[in-house]
């Protein structure tokens, strides 16, 4: 059994032979927190008495889920027969929303533990980044955990593991996040396994970014692993996608808190601080070399983050407006995937279309709108990007169903997915039965075992961002996971369905559907409004219309009566109080033409509707 | 009146009123268009407690000292000599009733000798003025040939029965304890007795078919009286009704039936000679005189002055709003300790003054003059904006609005609020 580490290696001074650059691939909730906690007290980086559950996840949204958005890098010192090495551990996200993000984290590794819970199995989030790793060349550890639990199954889930990865069952390691048991023999298996990083001391530097992150107090702090060369303090570094200069004000490595060293040299992975205040300046992918001594060429894989999911945020104070752009500046610092622009809405006033990676992400962001600006918000049913030819040949790209062009169109392109879905065969049907039903096609499907089968598709991303999840979940009883990842386009046959209250459009309702949905979608949300806007003076015809073409109709029969009956001395006060409360609540009320629709009536309209379908995923 | 107490600022214990409305009585006495004054006694007892009723009434004989049905009569008459010095200690000049209404509960629980002895009590702290109109609440089964004859003696001129509906249905549907015949009874005593006499009813009433509405209201025609109340029925949180609904035991009300009946009753109302000067309010007055109008009440809706005792009971006075405490015993007990009764106030500002006006004046048949949307914050205008529209949408009688009174037109009276929220600004 090791001890922990003697003689600490000292940053900027490591050989890279001792060093071990890895990251864990888990599933969300089969431990990779808890296992990393144990990591940093059997290394002795963090002393008991300082020990939190879930150590390295700093945003309280991320403890609360019990998932990591972003990934850090912590330096432990370790001991094997003898020798003193340096283990970084690179914390990735879990969630395939940050698809890229894990692309770079796994880029700076050169080995992966997968972590797999000994009760549940592989899921298909973690097969799906166990896929990347193993493209991208790292070594895999291959680990169960939760043994203690009386539930697990490690002999059936080592022999699933080991028919994936193409090894022997008596490999894969067997711990405990939660009692400790093997995580030591596991980081003594890291230092066995795990290749030392090579790469050229003495050319240019060159440091891929892998997480970039706003801090309040010391601006963006930038973690990276360092490729070719050094970084030193008090150099200038140049962004190679940018080319911006900028003084490293700091450098040093975390231990998991921050602490200043002589540099970075080949093959190690700490932060960099330079005083830069937003994240876009310091983008995940990009390469950091040095100014005087610039390396030529960047280290490959950068691409700048691309929104799938577009939605409305609108508060549902207009006056909140201003917050609510001044809350998104903030938290864009820490985001380089959030783009928004103004937006302005008919029925629900000033807002901002908002891009997102995934659903997720869409909620997370939401979330810390609401929690630490406190904001109330509505968010329009999110929709993915068209692209729209028009018989003039003009492309148009739309974000927003509002931007979708009237009059003749050539083609309709849609973006598709690609998905993975892993559940005990006795649910092949249902899930069939349900990709079908969202116009999915299949591309394939294998037995991990006799009882567990992966199901692929390809299938309309917008099929997927609305309920997907919530109804794959509720058709399997739980046992399904799904990974997807964007995969190209198709044409289809997709038109917009506008709502309309007495001839006015309400644009936060218009939708693009497929054909064949688009009289489901108008019945829905023509009789769902005539449930929740009241009866007004006159009657309201509420209709749902492709182009001119009216689908559906509802009518909200005109108020016949509006009057207290009773009205004496001592209900004077009350009634006048009662109208005060009317006067008040007329502030909520939105104008679409004269049709007066209190704020409510929208947001229950919008809310209902989904999104939320991928909060599951965590269970 | 509704048992729930509105919010306020705390009233003193003298119940003393602030020096402007001393100074607003004398300034409206010197214009010629003086306040009027009124009295209105609340009785909080019954004998059954419907379920539909959200008023500040008990059913049980003794609710403490001071407040049992027997001692009851001797309180408020406490209350009355307490108001008298409350006004003189205020500046208020003395004017005497225009109007007395004892309403409840039931009054006529008390023996007849017990109101009779309050009006006296009022007659002779405050005076009654020339023709002054005094009406008791009545059950149809609490009185007698000789309770009301005795009250008709001693000074009442007018009673008013809580008649409600004539289907047998509809009444156990409401907890109405009194069976249908016993109402022409009533009638006939109060009339032999020299009374003017009114009748409360109730439509909407889940359950009542529009034929059933219209047996009741023919049933209340047929004994002529001077005067109909008709009410739609509502149904109010904290009433046994209400939770009922909430529960879904009971059906709701459906705001449609209720206007159709509403329809149904102007139309049989307007036929056999009744003409409506309030929303739920209609007098037989075939000629217009403006005969055999509840004129308590329409000091009420015109904006008069009226002190309100016994329990939980409201007054107003030039812009001030009071009321007291709701509990008969905690009432009861303030004023032996020489406390004011009175535990809120409020004193409505400009806007809200404003508000008050046109809330009552669009609810009468005179109308409310367009001169009072003068002092609307705009001047009026968005106001005046609004009157055309409605007269467009035939909500406002538009002959009416030219010769400058804000009358609502029958389809307008079944959206009034309506009309005051479009008055007012929103």
């Amino acid at each position: 059994m090791s001890p922990m580490a003697i003689h600490a290696p000292v940053p900027a001074a490591t050989d890279p032979a001792v060093i071990r650059n890895f990251c864990i691939i888990a599933h969300i909730d089969h431990g990779k927190s808890t296992l990393a906690d144990r990591m940093l007290q059997s290394t002795g980086v963090v002393q008991p008495r300082d020990m939190k559950a879930q150590y390295l996840d700093r945003m309280d949204i991320e403890r609360e889920r019990g998932i990591t958005i972003k990934s850090q890098a912590v330096r432990m010192p370790w001991n094997v027969d003898g020798a003193d090495y340096a283990l970084n551990m690179i914390d990735t996200p879990g969630h395939v929303d940050f698809t890229y993000e894990v692309s770079r984290s796994l880029a700076a590794c050169e080995g992966a533990i997968l972590l797999v819970d000994a009760a549940q199995g592989i899921e298909a989030q973690t097969l799906a980044n166990l896929y990347l790793a193993m493209e991208n060349d790292l070594t895999i550890i291959p680990v169960l955990n939760k043994i203690d639990l009386p539930s697990a199954e490690p002999e059936k889930y080592a022999a699933e593991i080991a028919g994936l990865i193409g090894c022997d069952p008596d490999d894969v390691l067997r711990v405990s996040g939660k009692t400790g048991v093997g995580v030591e023999a596991l980081l003594d298996r890291v230092v066995a396994e795990i290749p030392a990083p090579q790469g050229n001391t003495d050319g240019p530097a060159r440091a891929m970014i892998f997480d970039s992150v706003y801090d309040t107090y010391r601006g963006v702090v930038t973690y990276v692993r360092v490729v070719d060369g050094r970084l030193s303090p008090r150099e200038k570094i140049t962004m190679m996608s940018t080319g911006a200069t900028h003084e490293l004000l700091e450098i040093g490595v975390s231990s998991p808190e921050p602490i200043p060293s002589k540099g970075l040299a080949v093959g190690e992975v700490g932060y960099l601080i330079t005083g830069v205040k937003d994240v876009r300046q310091s983008k995940v992918g990009d390469t950091v070399t040095s100014a005087a001594k610039p390396a030529t060429e960047r280290i490959g894989g950068y691409e700048d983050p691309k929104p799938m999911v577009f939605s409305g945020l609108y508060p549902i104070d207009g006056s909140d407006y201003p917050v609510l752009r001044d809350a998104l500046d903030k938290l864009k610092l820490n985001d380089a995937a959030l783009v928004y622009e103004p937006e302005t809405s008919v029925a629900l006033g000033f807002g901002f279309r908002v891009g997102f990676l995934g659903l997720l992400h869409l909620e997370i962001i939401r979330e810390r709108l609401e929690r630490e600006f406190d904001l109330a918000l509505i968010s329009t049913a999110p929709n993915v990007v068209y692209e729209v030819t028009r018989e003039d040949g003009q492309v148009i790209t739309v974000t927003n169903p509002s931007e979708f062009p009237e009059g003749k169109i050539n083609e309709v392109r849609e973006p598709m997915a690609s998905i993975t879905i892993i559940v005990p065969s006795e649910f092949i049907g249902a899930v069939m039965e349900l990709c079908q039903g969202k116009r999915g096609q299949m591309r394939g499907m294998d037995y991990l075992s006799e009882e567990r089968v992966e199901i692929r598709y390809w299938i309309p991303l917008a099929e997927i961002i609305f309920d997907f999840f919530d109804q794959l979940k509720s058709r399997t009883k739980g046992y399904a996971s799904l990974e997807w990842k964007t995969d190209g386009d198709q044409v289809a046959d997709l038109v917009k369905v506008d709502i309309l209250l007495q001839g006015e459009q309400v644009d936060a309702f218009s939708s693009i559907t497929h054909k064949d949905n688009a009289y489901s979608y108008g019945v829905m949300m023509t009789g769902k409004l005539k449930e929740l806007i009241p009866r007004q003076q006159y009657e309201v015809p509420i209709q749902a219309a492709i182009g001119s073409r009216i689908i559906a109709r509802e009518n909200i029969r005109a108020i016949r009566k509006d009057v207290l009956s009773k009205c004496y001395g001592g209900d004077i006060s009350r009634k006048r109080k009662l109208l005060e409360k009317q006067k008040e609540g007329k502030k909520r009320m939105k104008m679409v033409g004269r049709v007066e629709v209190p704020q409510e009536a929208f947001i229950a309209a919008l809310s209902s509707e989904g999104a939320g379908s991928e909060t599951g995923a965590k269970k | 009146m509704p048992s729930i107490l509105p919010e306020g600022d705390p009233a003193p214990d003298d119940g003393r009123l602030p020096a402007h409305v001393a100074r607003r009585v004398r300034e409206a006495q010197s214009t010629g268009a003086p306040r009027t004054f009124s009295l209105y006694v609340h009785v909080p007892f019954c004998e059954v407690r419907c379920g539909y009723c959200d008023f500040n009434t008990y059913t049980a004989e003794d609710l403490g000292p001071g407040a049992s049905r027997s001692s009851y009569a001797g309180t408020v008459s406490g209350e009355l000599d307490f108001a008298a010095g409350v006004l003189a200690a205020s500046g208020v000049p003395a004017r005497p009733l225009e109007t007395v209404f004892f309403g409840g509960g039931t009054p006529t629980l008390l023996p007849a000798a017990d109101l009779v002895g309050i009006l006296g009590r009022a007659r002779g702290v405050f005076g009654l003025a020339p023709g002054a109109e005094v009406t008791t609440e009545a059950n149809p089964d609490s009185v007698t040939a000789r309770s009301l004859a005795e009250l008709a003696a001693g000074g009442f001129t007018r009673v008013s029965f809580g008649m409600q509906s004539a289907v047998p249905h509809v009444l156990a549907t409401l907890d109405r304890t009194h069976r249908p015949e016993n109402v022409p009874a009533a009638v006939g005593w109060a009339r032999d007795a020299g009374l003017e006499v009114s009748l409360d009813l109730i439509y909407g009433t889940p359950g009542e078919s529009l034929e059933d509405w219209r047996t009741t209201v023919e049933a209340a025609l047929a004994l002529r009286p001077d005067h109909v109340s008709a009410y739609s029925l509502i149904v109010e949180e904290g009433t046994k009704f209400g939770s009922s609904v909430k529960r879904g035991v009971q059906a709701d009300v459906d705001p449609d039936d209720q206007a159709d009946k509403y329809l149904l009753a102007e139309r049989l109302l307007a036929e056999a000679g009744y003409r409506w000067y309030e929303i739920s309010n209609w007098a037989l007055d075939p000629a217009d005189e403006g005969i055999h109008r509840a004129r308590h009440n329409m000091a009420y809706w015109r904006d008069q002055d009226w002190w309100g005792a016994g329990p939980g009971a409201h007054s107003h006075l030039a812009g001030v709003r009071f009321w007291n405490a709701k509990h008969p015993a905690a009432y009861a007990q303030r004023l032996a300790t020489g406390v004011s009764p009175s535990v809120g106030r409020e004193e409505p500002d400009a806007e809200a003054r404003f508000l008050e006006r046109v809330m009552l004046g669009v609810r009468l048949s005179e109308g409310l003059e367009t001169s009072v949307l003068d002092v609307a914050p705009d001047g009026g205008t968005q106001a005046r904006g609004e009157i055309a529209a409605m007269i467009a949408e035939g909500l406002l009688d538009g002959r009416a609005a030219l010769a400058g009174r804000i009358i609502p037109t029958l389809q307008g009276r079944l959206l009034d609020d309506a009309i005051v929220r479009r008055l007012a600004g929103f």
